[in-house]
């Protein structure tokens, strides 16, 4: 698979998704738990700017001994893109829709080296 | 005991997703689809969309009447619109998650058009919609105003506002004016003011009501309208108040069952209540309770019906036979992994000819024209029927093409 130039290293952030246009093609890309992703920026669900939203941590619930709930928190191990059209989530690890993990963005494999960031399209 | 700080503040207005916020940019990827789809040979038209009318309340409320009331909601910036309009318990924008909310006060616009027009042509050009059918926002739950009297004068100020302001301006945009249906004699009047305004297409029922649809009061509402050949919407809405729902305890549970509740209960006695037989030329339209209630509520209604005919004197034949005659907006579609239930639904309903595609844009559940366009199932007779030509023909519309697509079809 062909290998295109798609920015400086120096270009990506653990914080800010960068988006990328490559062949037509918009890919968002980020630095998560020391590692790059690279995701089409086109959501399964009716093709929002996924990447372009909102990261935020999975929402769980917290039980007592007797399965009663106490409060919700937020889990910061587990990241997502939210889709900024319709709040559709995803993790940024695997790109899997929280809803339902058959459905995914599709992910890019990407290298750095040099100081740039190559993908594979 | 020590507390932690709060710092988690996922959605600041510092996030670029909020802080430079534009609707064109936002919906890029909707005008892709509408090139790739090739929607400069559609017309499409939106039954259901909205814009936030609480924004523009200052100029709506030059349009009242009532100077007292006037005052009110004036008074105290914006806090005075709370004795005007209800508010809603739910969180609409996920806590932040989708970014229009929060984003859309600090949209730019030019100085002309209205802000209104602009921000609404932004996304049906981005969408690919020619014309939309206009709608407000917080005044879905008006309905539920205690106060009646500030329901008709609200609604009142609201069409007129609307009347000269929007739909005057704009021929892309029209609207099914608000009907205070609370208050009968002022929804009669409220026909005859508005009926023949420039963009006014029918009239509105939102949300719950005080009486149901079959009261006798309200026949004289339906005659007039019959009169004027305009169409009755039934817009839908959740009321977390309603006793039937109390008990839910999230918002996606109120607003799943809620939206489809409120016009299964309409149409429920609108059915079984021989409206249909009473008032044979009035058109009625459903509005934002998506479509899986419609095969539901016939199955339902049709199986007991059989039973209970003497229930029903006015029935000519089965409810879903009445049913099958209307109209429904298309917005929110159900599918998820449920292409075969999608396709029997569409057939129960004769979806080619009573189906009208709706975005319901700006909210939260919206949907794009492509949620019709990309159905496998459906002919391009049906597609062209369901995105425009059923709106047309309800609505008697003289067609306006967007201008990007005017620009597209001649360039080839």
């Amino acid at each position: 698979m062909p290998e295109k130039l798609l920015c400086a290293s120096s270009d990506l952030s653990d914080t800010t998704v960068k988006i990328c246009e490559v062949d037509g093609v918009e890919i968002g890309i980020i630095r998560h738990n020391g590692d790059v992703v690279a995701y089409k920026n086109v959501c399964p669900h009716q093709g929002g700017p996924v990447c372009e939203g909102l990261r935020m941590p999975r929402v769980c619930v917290e039980f007592d001994d007797q399965q009663r709930a106490l409060q919700q928190n937020f889990d910061e191990s587990e990241m997502h893109f939210v889709c900024p059209w319709h709040g559709w989530e995803f993790k940024m690890e695997t790109g899997e829709a929280v809803g339902d993990p058959k459905i995914r963005l599709k992910r890019y494999k990407v290298t750095e080296r040099d100081g740039e960031v190559y993908v594979e399209i | 005991m020590s507390l932690t700080g709060n710092t988690m503040n996922f959605s600041t207005d510092n996030d670029p997703a909020i802080k430079e916020f534009n609707t064109t940019k936002l919906l890029k990827n909707a005008r892709k689809q509408a090139e790739d789809r090739n929607y400069k040979d559609f017309f499409i038209c939106d039954v259901d969309s909205h814009h936030y009318e609480t924004e523009a309340l200052p100029e709506i409320l030059q349009y009242m009447d009532d100077p007292v009331m006037r005052h009110l909601g004036l008074s105290a910036g914006n806090v005075g619109r709370a004795g005007l309009i209800p508010q809603a318990i739910g969180s609409q924008d996920m806590a932040g998650r989708v970014t229009r909310y929060a984003g859309r006060n600090k949209e730019v616009v030019p100085e002309k058009p209205h802000r209104d027009i602009t921000l609404t042509r932004r996304w049906m050009d981005a969408m690919g919609v020619d014309m939309a059918c206009l709608f407000p926002t917080p005044m879905l739950l008006l309905a539920t105003h205690p106060q009646v009297e500030v329901e008709v004068a609200m609604a009142r100020a609201y069409n007129r506002w609307l009347c000269e302001r929007i739909l005057e301006e704009d021929k892309r945009i029209v609207s099914m004016v608000y009907l205070p249906m609370n208050e009968p004699h002022e929804a009669e009047k409220m026909i005859d003011e508005f009926a023949e305004k420039k963009g006014v297409v029918g009239f509105l029922s939102t949300g719950y009501l005080k009486r149901p649809v079959h009261d006798s009061v309200n026949m004289r509402i339906y005659a007039k309208l019959e009169e004027h050949g305009m169409p009755l919407g039934f817009h839908a809405a959740y009321h977390w108040a309603d006793t039937s729902l109390a008990q839910l305890n999230k918002f996606i549970s109120v607003h799943a069952l809620g939206f489809s509740f409120c016009n299964i209960i309409h149409m429920t006695n609108w059915v079984l209540n021989g409206m249909p037989e009473r008032f044979p030329k009035l058109n009625t339209m459903w509005i934002e309770s998506g479509l899986a209630w419609v095969p539901f509520l016939m199955q339902r209604l049709d199986n007991e019906y059989m039973m209970r005919t003497s229930d029903a004197p006015l029935l000519k034949k089965k409810p879903s036979d009445y049913m099958r005659e209307m109209f429904y907006s298309s917005q929110p579609i159900e599918l998820v992994d449920n292409k075969e239930a999608l396709e029997v639904t569409f057939k129960m309903m004769n979806a080619e000819s009573q189906l009208l595609y709706s975005s319901d844009y700006p909210h939260w559940d919206m949907d794009l024209p492509s949620t019709i366009h990309d159905i496998p199932f459906l002919d391009e007779t049906a597609k062209r029927n369901i995105l425009g030509g059923n709106a047309q023909k309800l609505f008697n519309l003289d067609p306006v093409m967007s201008e990007w697509k005017l620009e597209a079809r001649k360039q080839g």
